[in-house]
């Protein structure tokens, strides 16, 4: 069985965020690009680690991005990881990325586990996974904070209101990753090393099809600045959030 | 026509985040001039008709004992038979777990563009539909045009509130033709890991981070969480160090969450845990370190040691609610 683990470049958490062409664009200059967290902490960690326990005979990871993305998907790959695909198209919605992501899979085939994040912490969609899924009419289970492979069966805890709830279901399958999954691995000097040398494939773009496109960007008013309150006296800021800020 | 998926509770009760959908896509058929319709899908519990409150003139009910448990294949096959048969131009679910398995499968197999986590109605001017949502965790909003025939939106709970208006909705049986396939996903157990309300539908949240020392501290945020009738939320260390449960850590790698009162306890606001709570209406810190960034994120800021404080907030608020 081979996995594989969708990599979402990100711009790095402490980034300026800011935009250009008319607040059509996220401003990159200047910006660091990074493994989408709960891609690089949790699904490309599990999937190592499967293969480490003998569950899985290939770990594969693939980008949806341009060749800024070549210095991302080399960083995942010190972590781990077999070989890397990245498919040589600027990535624009979730639509997009999903059907090139699902072409190429059936293309090449034999992909029974494809492993994503829950969500890219730029555009917060929570959603590409789950049109994979769609696209090779494959089972999805979203949120999932454990996983574990037994022959053709996939055992899955994920996340629901108010709980937690271990599902099964038979393989191919398409799973969304975040906490609890896995440890965070450093990559060590031997990985970088390898990572040098391990394939990147770059592969052509097949879909061209627009669905939709981001008007304008805008970021929000800044706050009001904060109120402070003495540590003595509590009803005050008790009667601010009740009459002022009327939370409770 | 615009199609809703109104989820409800095991035992039949429709979730708020689905009243607030159901809301916000009947306005959004009254703004485009047509009619919404909600999709109940279950093993037949609870009363669909009572949806009609909430702006919806029909609802399709969708039973099949099979469905007792929630199945995205099934939820998917349902949703579009729906789509199919109404004609919907506009497709809206909650952007939950739910809301995330099924609604984007469904814009996959339509062709349909997406919106996933809206925080408002759809902008029509000059024939285009523009919807905005939050980016780069609350720190942008990003105004997403559809070009589709089809639109597919998810909207993020806790965005409006919910008016409960008069009448009833009618009620129509919807076949759908599921096969074995569609429930390959098979739940075998569930643990409750909260009695209360889940996290991210929380209206109320008090936080602790490292600087509660310790487990044996909770109890002083556990009272201010009861006198408020609040959920419990901590930092990634805290979860890390298992002082408290991985599913009540919130930020970059934990959960997001958007409750209208956010108290944060010896916590220091890095950008990371910000980004899983900057989307709260109003953030109260509590920081013995005046110089915590977390301040600059704040509402309502105090400047103390959490043992000291805590308690004292506590009873204040207990004041209150015995003041009516
Ligand atoms: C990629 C990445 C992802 C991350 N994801 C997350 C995430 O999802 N969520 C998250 O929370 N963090 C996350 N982190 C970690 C984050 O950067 C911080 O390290 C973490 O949020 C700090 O937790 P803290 O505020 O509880 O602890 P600290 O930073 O140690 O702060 C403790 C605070 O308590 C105050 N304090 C101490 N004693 C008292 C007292 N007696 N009374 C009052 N105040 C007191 C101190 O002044 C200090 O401000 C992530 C980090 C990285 C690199
Ligand atoms: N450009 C991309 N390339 C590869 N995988 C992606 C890309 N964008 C999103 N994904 C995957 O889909 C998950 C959810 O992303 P999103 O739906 O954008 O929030 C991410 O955690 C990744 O695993």
């Amino acid at each position: 069985m081979k996995i594989l683990v969708c990599i979402a470049p990100v711009p790095d958490t402490t980034s300026k965020i800011s935009f250009t062409d008319n607040d059509t664009k996220f401003n990159t200059a200047g910006v660091t690009m990074i493994i989408n967290p709960y891609d690089e902490w949790y699904a490309l960690v599990r999937a190592l680690e499967l293969k480490e326990a003998g569950a899985a005979t290939a770990v594969h990871l693939i980008t949806v991005g341009k060749a800024d993305a070549d210095a991302v998907i080399r960083k995942a790959l010190a972590i781990g990881g077999d070989e890397a695909i990245r498919i040589d198209a600027e990535s624009l919605n979730p639509s997009q990325v999903a059907t090139e992501i699902a072409a190429y899979a059936k293309s090449v085939g034999g992909y029974d586990l494809i492993l994503c994040g829950k969500e890219s912490i730029d555009y917060n969609n929570g959603v590409t996974p789950a049109m994979i899924a769609e696209a090779l009419d494959m089972d999805y289970i979203g949120f999932a904070s454990k996983v574990d492979i037994s022959g053709n069966k996939a055992t899955v805890n994920r996340e629901v209101d108010g709980g937690e709830e271990t599902d099964t279901a038979p393989l191919p399958l398409v799973i969304s990753c975040q906490k609890g999954m896995a440890e965070q691995r450093i990559p060590n000097m031997r990985g970088i090393m390898a990572a040098r040398t391990k394939p990147l494939k770059v592969v052509a773009a097949t879909d061209s099809s627009e669905k939709s496109r981001i008007a304008k960007f805008e970021t929000p008013p800044a706050k009001g600045g904060v109120k402070m309150f003495d540590a003595d006296n509590m009803d005050a800021l008790v009667a601010a959030l009740h009459s002022e800020a009327k939370v409770i | 026509m615009v199609l809703i998926l109104a989820e409800h509770t095991a035992e039949g009760v429709f979730k708020k985040k689905a009243l607030e959908a159901v809301q916000y896509g009947a306005k959004i058929a009254q703004q485009m001039g047509t009619e919404a319709v909600a999709l109940v899908v279950g093993s037949g519990e609870g009363n669909p008709a009572t949806l009609g409150a909430y702006g919806v003139q029909k609802v399709l009910q969708v039973t099949d004992p099979r469905l007792k448990d929630f199945n995205a294949r099934a939820y998917t096959k349902a949703l579009i038979t729906a789509a199919e048969k109404t004609g919907a131009k506009v497709i809206i679910a909650s952007h939950d777990q739910v809301g995330r398995q099924v609604a984007p499968r469904v814009a996959m197999r339509l062709g349909a563009g997406i919106v996933a986590g809206a925080i408002g109605y759809p902008q029509t001017e000059g024939g285009s539909f523009t919807v905005r949502k939050g980016v780069f965790a609350g720190k942008a909003f990003a105004d997403i045009t559809l070009t589709t025939d089809v639109k597919v939106i998810t909207l993020m709970p806790n965005t409006f509130a919910v008016v409960k208006g008069e009448g009833s909705a009618s009620v129509e049986k919807l076949d759908v033709a599921f096969d074995d396939k569609d429930f390959g996903v098979q739940v075998q157990s569930m643990q409750v890991v909260t009695g209360t309300v889940p996290l991210s539908e929380a209206e109320l949240v008090v936080s602790g981070g490292r600087g509660m020392k310790g487990p044996e501290n909770w109890g002083a945020l556990e009272d201010l969480a009861g006198a408020l009738g609040a959920s419990l939320a901590c930092s990634r260390p805290v979860a890390d160090s298992h002082w408290r449960p991985h599913n009540e850590h919130v930020g970059q790698t934990g959960g997001t969450i958007r409750p209208n009162l956010y108290i944060a306890a010896g916590i220091s606001g890095a950008i990371q845990h910000l980004a899983g709570v900057n989307g709260s209406k109003t953030i109260v810190v509590i920081n013995k370190d005046p110089e915590a960034p977390f301040f600059k994120a704040a509402d309502y800021g105090v400047v103390g040691d959490v043992m000291e404080v805590l308690p004292r907030l506590t009873e204040a608020v207990k004041k209150l609610k015995a003041n009516g």
